[in-house]
């Protein structure tokens, strides 16, 4: 029953989706923490999404998953602060790299996606209750 | 008689296929933000004549040795899948356009309505027959 694959694709999108939209929450929370787990500035994470068959699915059908997690390999935001503790010699403090318009269109972004793919579930999820109301 | 059960099987046979295009469809939108994914679908038309004539089942069909054997082999043809014409070239290479793909879901799902609606009429029509008495 093919359509019953539908609810796997979609599902697996959204999962996907929402790990995205997790990142992008730790990116925008950590958008200030100059000092992060390793002792270093935090750094954006990014995630990366790949199409992946899902089982017992035809050719056509594929799912989402997130293959790996990124780290945003551009240099940390300096600013000038001599008074903080964590300044270097020359004064200046390394910050996150985190873009915040960029995480903020890319959380639009990741919604705008998920909402999608519910209205893919419902819409499956219609025609089956069609299909059972054959005959009736 | 003969007649409603051909037409069912015709029906059959295209309610199978809106629903396994569906399911291409439901991962297009699925993928909309992978990298590198091209969006994917199957000509309806060509399907469905190549569904009818039997050749979609590939070596999976059962082998008869009487005509009074079942036939065997699932509704459920798969179709050959094609890839969609770029519309807007996108920087990941990615080539799902989602209004594209919007339009044919709700295009299709109204299309499997329409066959589950003709189904259940036919059905309607047979038990209309069948109660008729005296």
């Amino acid at each position: 029953m093919s359509l019953f694959n539908v609810f796997h694709i979609s599902s697996s999108a959204m999962t996907a989706q929402s790990m995205r939209l997790n990142a992008v929450a730790s990116n925008l929370a950590n958008a200030d923490s100059i000092v992060s787990s390793d002792g270093r500035p935090y750094r954006a994470k990014q995630v990366v999404f790949e199409a992946v068959p899902v089982a017992g699915g035809s050719d056509g059908a594929r799912g989402v998953r997130v293959r790996q997690v990124v780290e945003d390999a551009s240099p940390p935001r300096m600013v000038y602060d001599p008074k903080n503790p964590a300044a270097d010699e020359k004064g200046y403090v390394a910050f996150p790299n985190v873009n915040v318009v960029e995480e903020m269109t890319n959380m639009i972004s990741a919604s705008r996606s998920y909402q999608s793919n519910v209205e893919v579930m419902n819409t499956a999820k219609n025609m089956m209750m069609r299909t059972l109301q054959i005959g009736q | 008689m003969q007649s409603i059960a051909a037409s069912l099987d015709s029906l059959r046979t295209a309610i199978g296929l809106r629903a396994e295009r569906h399911q291409v469809l439901a991962a297009n939108i699925a993928n909309a933000d992978t990298p590198n994914y091209k969006a994917r679908d199957f000509d309806f038309r060509s399907a469905m004549a190549q569904a009818m004539s039997g050749r979609g089942l590939g070596d999976l069909t059962l082998s008869r040795s009487s005509d009074r054997h079942l036939e065997g082999g699932s509704a459920a043809a798969s179709a050959p899948l094609a890839y969609r014409k770029e519309t807007q070239s996108a920087v990941d290479g990615n080539t799902v356009d989602m209004d594209v793909e919007r339009a044919q879901m709700a295009e299709n799902a109204l299309q499997y309505d329409i066959l589950a609606r003709l189904v259940g009429d036919r059905l309607q029509g047979l038990k209309a027959a069948l109660s008729t008495q005296s």
